[in-house]
């Protein structure tokens, strides 16, 4: 099988795009009606992708879970987007951008994708603003721009705390237009239970009415998914309460690729659990840590106040350990640092699981006006979650799950293992690597539905002209839709005792002490032995209440937990057989004498795209070798 | 943290579009305060599934404030009493123990319940497909510093572009009007250059898509009240102004 | 109200889109779609602005929106309003006595005399405010129309407002009291039809001084004028400030001052108007 062949195109690095371009079949203007493509997910991928393919003149069905395609997650996104425009002078350059792109992914990414995505970068601020997005500028009228972490150039542009939201409006807007204008069907509170492959090529999708609970099929040349991330397999993580991995993993399990599962980003500065009930876990954004001391309490178990701590009582952990970067230090150093304190019991605030953001010092040192017009926004966020005045008390802060550099396998056409059906944004593995870059997320999105997509489809399609393709009265769609019937009615068929919620927190736990920001042999085999008797309970005492045939939220979830289960033992064989620390997979076997990530370049600078087999436990592992030959292996250091 | 204990639900329960609904009361014993108003509800699901009962559907997802899927009127208030504040980020420490608390869903003509307190804002969807956009062509686009925007145009644009479209300014509205979302994304785009070609046509065209829909304004201010991200009843005036100038000028420009 | 997305795309498309032009469209949605039950299939969203607007005279098309509407609410309600004022204004010379008050009745009646005849300029004025009240009534009774429509079914909890005053949630209800209060006035002041019930004297044409102490001598009456005045000056007060909005007068200059306009000339009209009849109560004017 030939798995692998990521069809990189021929030329130097900063010519395969071109010469893609260049070489790339067309579709006559008047022949591109004849094609239908399917695009699932409306966040900044899939409305991008969605809009830009119909402007060409395709047939798109565009599909949401959603009320309205402007809900996506990519709303969430605070702080910015990258790009390698120069525009403050600062010595940036595509070059630059690929440069940084995959040392941050601690040199896990495929190199033609990320230089493709720097180049790209430049035309999607062209794009967004041309479109209305409102990005900071300068009193001069020009845009303005802010450093990030992982760069030592100002590329990021931003809408106040509000980039992604701005930037999937815009995206959003696109789309409406087109679908306004007819280009575009939008089929909202829709979700995608299956992908149908037929004589080896997909050819369409099954979806469940989320109002009516009716199962339809839908048939068409192309498919792409942009379905987002699987952070929330955590069950509590940043994400938003329905993001889900369903979409992805049946794809997977009709035969695509999923890569890295185990590449999942811990973000440090968010707002810790305060009680059981708690369903999501909020960000506050990293600049707090500009103005803000990191510590714990020196004694473990101090109840004390944080004021009533004196100072040297405290430990300043991150300006002890890391004294050069002190408070800055990178996202994954900080969050294990984190970690390991609050496991030995100094952690703070009522159920000991935060460390403290302590911003007294800024406060003395440039006055409560400065810090309020740098943070004012973030404190009263925070003073809304956590009830607490953030300028009387220190913040209190704690890593959780916020990205997933892992997903569904593609080649350089962003195509998976299984032809016509594609992948996009969050839910392919293509571009970060090991580890994301801030601010480089919501670039990806729309560098994948504007300017990769809209190309790559093309040249595919080309060869399809003429040909018919499977109807949905075919028996390939006719058997998924009645086993996704079965598979719905069957979670109503349980009738055990506990809720998907119940299972779906369970799990979480499991998933984020043994594969979470710090994994061990140990950890990664007693999950695996955890989580299939978990996922065994959960199909004989799972219960969901209510009917099949009107809208069924329990439901819903239950679906989506089924297929958390699967992908979390994916994880976890994943993280076992990775025998290496990068980014953001940290095994403690395998670290330096201070404690940093070590690689392990000889064995495992590749790919681990998993093919499901039936039984989620034994997944076949196959691996795509990366070559470096622009970007020179080295070991990241922040000391 | 602390608990609040005996709060009274009374929930609005609607099988479908087509059932009258009604109220149903529950008590949740015991909740902590630090839980959301959400979160609150999410523990009412788990107690009627775990009494093998339908759980409540309500609208939710980023539950950070930004995403405007959460709905509700709590208390007679659309997100409940906190300002500018989203049901998601609102908190039980709003509330004391012993309150009842009616919870229903937004009302309005043009926001069809579906089931329980889930209702169908596609109506804000149809409003934006009508013009709420600046035409720009994939791969068209002239560089990004080619066109300078004054920053306190981009303020004003970006103060408008807040919007989540959640729904809460018809749903407070007296008339059950949406001019206010309107005109956030009107006077969003009509404040850039970028939006200076298609100003007119989409002020006339978005604002007679709201107008087969919505209620009229009446200017009480109730919607500005409610909006989660404070926008101004300014830009309703700004609309105002707008359509009537579209109106005109459309009479010449797109008669031709 | 049996609809969600799908439907009201449809809707959008096959019923309304036709009828577009009847800006009460809201009702027939509602209409429309009370017959659609929730089992059958839904389909995608598409064209949904694909239609073409019906033509036709461009006043009544700007009429035929809400805004539009507003425009006329708040275009009559300034003509209403410089008539309100003036009339106040003019009454003041009832504290300068008969004479001035009688003449300045005759003036009115003067008005552009020799160029046009007696009376005439004075009833084109009149034709002119009945046309704006007539247009402020057909606009506030279908935008009330339209706002009924547009939340059919109300909420079943009580509402708990924020912002919303009394003034601006009242304005249907002092503005038909306002209504009944001018038709009396005029019964009273103009025509004299009411003018001498329960008083002795008699109602003379031109003996505007003498009619209107008739008319406020009567306790009733008196206390009628003044509530009504008190509702005149709410229902100012809302709209005065209402007009800014309507027509997109708006500037961050003069933001600030809409507020203080409209309770300014709301409290000047209702200060002059409510004096009269407690001056003729308490004997000022006799």
């Amino acid at each position: 099988m030939n798995m692998f062949n990521s069809k990189i195109p021929a030329g130097a690095l900063h010519e395969k795009w071109d010469n893609y371009k260049a070489n790339a079949k067309l579709v006559n203007p008047n022949n591109k009606r004849k094609f239908k493509i399917i695009v699932v997910g409306t966040g900044l991928a899939g409305a991008s992708a969605a809009a830009t393919l119909a402007e060409l003149g395709y047939q798109v069905d565009a599909f949401t879970f959603h009320d309205s395609p402007r809900r996506a997650h990519s709303i969430a996104a605070q702080g910015g987007i990258n790009a390698a425009k120069n525009y403050q002078g600062d010595g940036d350059s595509i070059n630059r951008l690929f440069q940084d792109t995959i040392k941050g992914g601690d040199f896990r990414s495929r190199e033609a994708n990320v230089h493709r995505l720097a180049q790209v970068s430049v035309d999607i601020i062209d794009q967004m603003v041309a479109q209305g997005v409102p990005f900071a500028r300068e009193y001069g009228g020009l845009l303005d721009n802010r450093s990030f972490g992982g760069a030592q150039v100002s590329r990021t542009f931003y809408a106040r705390g509000q980039t992604g939201q701005q930037l999937l409006i815009g995206a959003y807007q696109q789309m409406a237009r087109q679908i306004g204008l007819g280009g575009v069907r939008l089929f909202n509170r829709t979700e995608l239970v299956d992908t149908v492959t037929i004589d080896g090529r997909c050819a369409g999708i099954v979806v469940r009415d989320l109002l009516t609970g009716e199962i339809q099929s839908h048939a068409a040349h192309a498919v792409v998914l942009a379905t987002g991330g699987y952070g929330n397999v955590f069950y509590l993580s940043t994400n938003a309460m329905n993001c889900n991995v369903t979409a992805a993993w049946r794809a997977h399990r009709r035969g695509a690729l999923f890569a890295n599962p185990c590449y999942t980003q811990i973000h440090p500065t968010c707002i810790p659990q305060a009680d059981e009930t708690q369903s999501k876990l909020t960000l506050m954004s990293e600049s707090l840590r500009n103005d803000g001391r990191v510590w714990v309490p020196k004694r473990a178990d101090d109840n004390r106040p944080a004021h009533q701590i004196p100072e040297d009582e405290r430990d300043y952990y991150l300006e002890r350990l890391y004294p050069s970067y002190g408070n800055l230090a990178p996202r994954d150093i900080s969050s294990r640092a984190a970690k390991r304190l609050v496991d030995k019991g100094q952690g703070i605030g009522p159920l000991k699981n935060g460390v403290n953001l302590d911003f007294s010092a800024a406060i003395e040192r440039l006055g409560r006006e400065v810090v309020e017009e740098r943070y004012g926004n973030l404190f009263q966020m925070y003073e809304r979650i956590a009830g607490e005045d953030p300028y009387k008390t220190p913040m209190r802060i704690y890593p959780a799950t916020h990205y997933t550099m892992g997903g569904l396998w593609v080649d350089y056409e962003l195509m998976t293992t299984i032809p016509g059906l594609y992948a996009a944004g969050e839910a392919n593995f293509s571009d970060h690597g090991a580890n994301r870059l801030g601010a480089s997320a919501l670039m990806q999105g729309l560098a994948d539905g504007y300017f990769v997509l809209p190309y790559t489809i093309s040249s595919q399609l080309a060869s399809l002209l003429g040909k018919t393709i499977p109807g949905t009265d075919h028996p390939a769609f006719k058997q998924a839709e009645a086993e996704a019937k079965e598979r719905y009615n069957g979670y109503l068929n349980v009738k055990g005792k506990r809720s998907p919620d119940w299972f779906h927190r369970e799990l979480g736990k499991i998933i984020w002490n043994d594969c979470g920001m710090e994994r061990t042999r140990e950890g990664l085999q007693r999950a695996l032995s955890d989580l299939p008797a978990l996922y065994e309970e959960f199909k004989t005492d799972l219960r969901v209440t209510g009917t099949g045939d009107s809208t069924n939220q329990t439901l819903e979830k239950a679906g989506r937990v089924d297929d958390f289960f699967q992908l979390g033992m994916a994880m976890c064989q994943d993280a076992l057989t990775r025998e290496e620390s990068c980014g953001a997979h940290f095994r403690s076997e395998y670290q330096t004498e201070e404690g940093e990530a070590q690689r392990n370049d000889d064995d495992f600078c590749h790919v681990a795209a998993w093919e499901w087999t039936n039984d989620p436990m034994n997944p076949t592992r196959h691996a795509e070798e990366l070559v470096f030959e622009t970007a020179h292996l080295a070991t990241r250091s922040y000391k | 943290m602390s608990h609040l204990k005996n709060l009274t639900l009374k929930v609005w329960r609607q099988k479908s579009p087509a059932d009258s609904g009604h109220f149903e009361n529950y008590t949740i014993d015991e909740i902590s305060d630090e839980a959301s108003f959400l979160e609150m509800l999410d523990v009412l699901n788990e107690k009627l599934i775990s009494d093998n009962k339908e759980a409540v559907v309500f609208d939710h997802d980023c539950r950070e404030g930004i995403c405007g899927t959460c709905s509700l009127m709590i208390n007679g208030v659309a997100h409940g009493p906190q300002k500018a504040t989203t049901t998601c980020q609102l908190h039980m420490r709003t509330f004391n123990s012993g309150d009842t608390i009616v919870v229903e869903p937004w009302r309005a003509t043009a926001f069809p319940i579906i089931k329980d307190l889930m209702v169908d804002r596609s109506a804000f969807d149809r409003i934006i497909e009508s013009g709420g956009f600046i035409t720009a062509v994939t791969g068209g686009a002239p560089d990004a510093n080619l066109i300078p925007i004054p920053k306190p145009v981009a303020d004003a644009a970006m103060d408008s572009a807040a919007c989540i479209g959640c729904g809460a300014c018809v749903a407070a509205c007296p008339n059950g009007a949406a001019n206010l979302f309107t005109a956030a994304k009107i006077s969003h785009l009509n404040y850039l250059p970028q939006g200076q070609s298609e100003r007119f046509k989409r002020t006339e065209a978005m604002v007679e898509t709201m107008d087969e829909y919505f209620g009229s304004c009446t200017n009480h201010g109730e919607c500005s009240a409610a909006c989660p991200k404070e926008i101004s009843i300014d830009v309703i005036a700004l609309m105002n102004k707008d359509y009537r100038a579209s109106k005109f000028k459309n009479r010449k420009e797109l008669s031709r | 109200m049996v609809v969600f997305s799908p439907y009201i795309g449809q809707c959008h498309r096959a019923g309304v889109l036709s009828q577009r032009g009847n800006r009460t469209s809201v009702k027939l949605i509602l209409m429309a779609t009370t017959t659609s039950a929730l089992g059958s299939k839904r389909s995608p969203v598409t064209a949904t602005a694909t239609g073409t607007r019906r033509k036709r005279p461009f006043l009544l098309d700007l009429y035929s929106t809400a805004v539009g509407k507003k425009y006329v609410m708040a275009i009559s309600g300034i003509a209403m309003m410089g008539f309100v004022l003036f009339h106040m204004i003019g009454n003041l010379k009832m504290y300068m006595g008969a004479t001035a008050l009688n003449h300045y009745a005759e003036f009115l009646k003067e008005l552009l005399y020799p160029i046009a005849p007696k009376g005439v300029v004075l009833w084109i004025l009149r034709g002119g405010l009945i046309t704006m009240l007539f247009l402020h009534l057909h606009a506030a009774w279908s935008l009330t129309r339209l706002n009924r429509f547009a939340r059919a079914v109300k909420y079943q909890g009580p509402r708990d407002y924020q912002v919303a005053k009394f003034a601006s949630r009242t304005m249907r209800w002092t503005g038909i009291i306002v209504l009944s209060y001018l038709i009396w006035h005029i019964l009273d002041l103009t025509l004299g039809v009411v003018n001498t019930t329960g008083t002795n004297g008699e109602f003379v044409k031109g003996e505007v001084y003498q009619n209107v102490l008739n008319s406020l001598n009567r306790p009733v009456v008196a206390a009628f004028y003044v509530i009504a005045n008190i509702l005149l000056g709410i229902h100012l007060f809302h709209g005065a400030w209402s007009i800014f909005q309507s027509l997109g007068w708006n500037n961050p200059r003069f933001n600030n001052w809409r507020r203080g306009f409209a309770t300014a000339f709301a409290t000047i009209v209702v200060v002059g108007n409510v004096s009269f009849p407690i001056a003729v109560i308490a004997g000022i004017v006799k």
